[in-house]
């Protein structure tokens, strides 16, 4: 096997999207938790984001052949549950991300985070904050959907969570 | 808790989210409007989520101990114990496995229900079971989301129209009798439950029904007629092809 580190694997992680926010890496998510290399193994410890989210069983498949296709013979994901995924882990560079694709990112930390209704997140076409709440689930689990009042346009915004 | 106790008491996690999972499942394409069609369907989703990993639980359960968890095919995994069980060995309650009704059954039985996984599973994540603690850390935050939501809809529901308060004051009559076997001993989870379900009544302009007979069974495999055809749809496929896979 060749020499490799935990950089070489996580640069590789950078190249694997959510299936459902394909601008937004594994990396990114923060939903790798863990990594360790032994000569025979990688070993990726991942953490679904909710519970029932579908795309996780694509995540696992895809980190899989992203690794093996690296070049990596062998490679186990293992699940974790705790401590659960906060979109706190979500990297600055993936807030950014998620605007720039349309999605408004979660608004602050968790520990502050306030009643959908009285959040204004800026609308991710026009910034205007004169937005309001639709409904609490939007296309999937994760976001609930917003409409801007100036520009008219809907949007996901990504909830605390 | 031995182990026989450890297993009923996942399985009774597991079926109930199933099967309300399930019910949930049957409003995807049905719903009132298109944003409730997708609130409801990705509550669904939650709910099959938890069951799943409630079920992953109880197969590694049953693999490590086959002398006392007997019947099951060898090795046990989510899909065989979710799929490969009779209706007398579901232990869900029965307030999860009645028929949607309307919009108004269908928040209320969310609300009256989700209230309860609230509640129990703040008591969970901090049990010493190790097998559920991160499970239920983990769903309490969706869980949340649940309550919320279908409060919402009682409130609206009640405090709306003359129609949407007839509606759901007979969703109340209707499923009222199924609380109480949430609770096989009274304390401080029925107590937890019943200040939320009054505080939102009260709002809804909805009143607490007085003591009622209460239906019993869920947990002992006694179930109502609904639960074989729900059973029926969701399990023909891997009777009739065992083993099949997508």
């Amino acid at each position: 096997m060749h020499q490799s580190s935990d950089n070489d694997i996580r640069n590789i992680l950078q190249t694997v999207y959510d299936p459902e926010i394909p601008v937004l890496s594994v990396m990114d998510m923060g939903i790798i938790r863990n990594i360790s290399l032994t000569p025979d193994e990688v070993v990726v410890h991942i953490t679904p984001t909710y519970t029932g989210c579908p795309a996780m069983d694509v995540i696992s498949t895809q980190i899989r052949m992203a690794l093996l296709a690296a070049g990596y013979p062998a490679v186990k994901i293992v699940q974790e549950l705790s401590p659960a995924w906060t979109t706190d882990w979500i990297s600055e560079k993936g807030k950014q991300q998620l605007k720039a694709y349309g999605i408004a990112p979660p608004l602050g930390k968790v520990i502050d985070a306030i009643g959908l209704e009285e959040l204004k997140p800026p609308c991710p076409q026009c910034n205007s904050t004169n937005t309001v709440l639709v409904s609490q689930f939007g296309s999937t689990a994760c976001k609930a959907l917003f409409k801007c009042l100036d520009c008219k346009e809907p949007f996901d915004y990504f909830k605390c969570h | 808790m031995n182990k026989a106790e450890q297993f009923n008491q996942l399985l009774n996690l597991a079926d109930n989210a199933l099967i309300i999972g399930h019910r949930c499942s049957e409003w995807c394409g049905h719903g009132p409007v298109l944003e409730q069609d997708i609130a409801i369907s990705n509550i669904a989703l939650d709910y099959i989520g938890q069951a799943r990993n409630f079920y992953q639980a109880a197969a590694t359960l049953i693999n490590e101990n086959p002398e006392t968890l007997t019947g099951f095919v060898l090795p046990a995994t989510e899909d065989s114990v979710a799929y490969l069980r009779n209706e007398r060995e579901f232990r869900n309650h029965l307030i999860t496995e009645l028929p949607n009704g309307d919009w108004a059954v269908t928040t209320l039985r969310i609300f009256l229900f989700s209230t309860y996984q609230y509640f129990l599973y703040t008591q969970l994540k901090d049990s010493g079971d190790l097998s559920v603690n991160a499970i239920a850390e983990k769903a309490l935050k969706e869980v949340t989301y649940h309550v919320k939501w279908s409060a919402d809809w009682v409130i609206r529901l009640g405090d709306g129209t003359e129609e949407s308060n007839r509606r759901i004051s007979k969703a109340v009559d209707q499923l009222w009798p199924y609380t109480g076997e949430l609770f096989p001993e009274a304390g401080s989870l029925q107590q937890q439950w019943l200040q939320k379900i009054q505080s939102v009544f009260a709002e809804a302009g909805l009143s607490v029904p007085e003591k009622t007979w209460m239906h019993q069974g869920g947990t002992s495999g006694n179930h109502t007629e609904h639960l074989g055809y729900i059973l029926a749809e969701m399990q023909f496929l891997q009777r009739a092809y065992p083993g099949s896979q997508w």
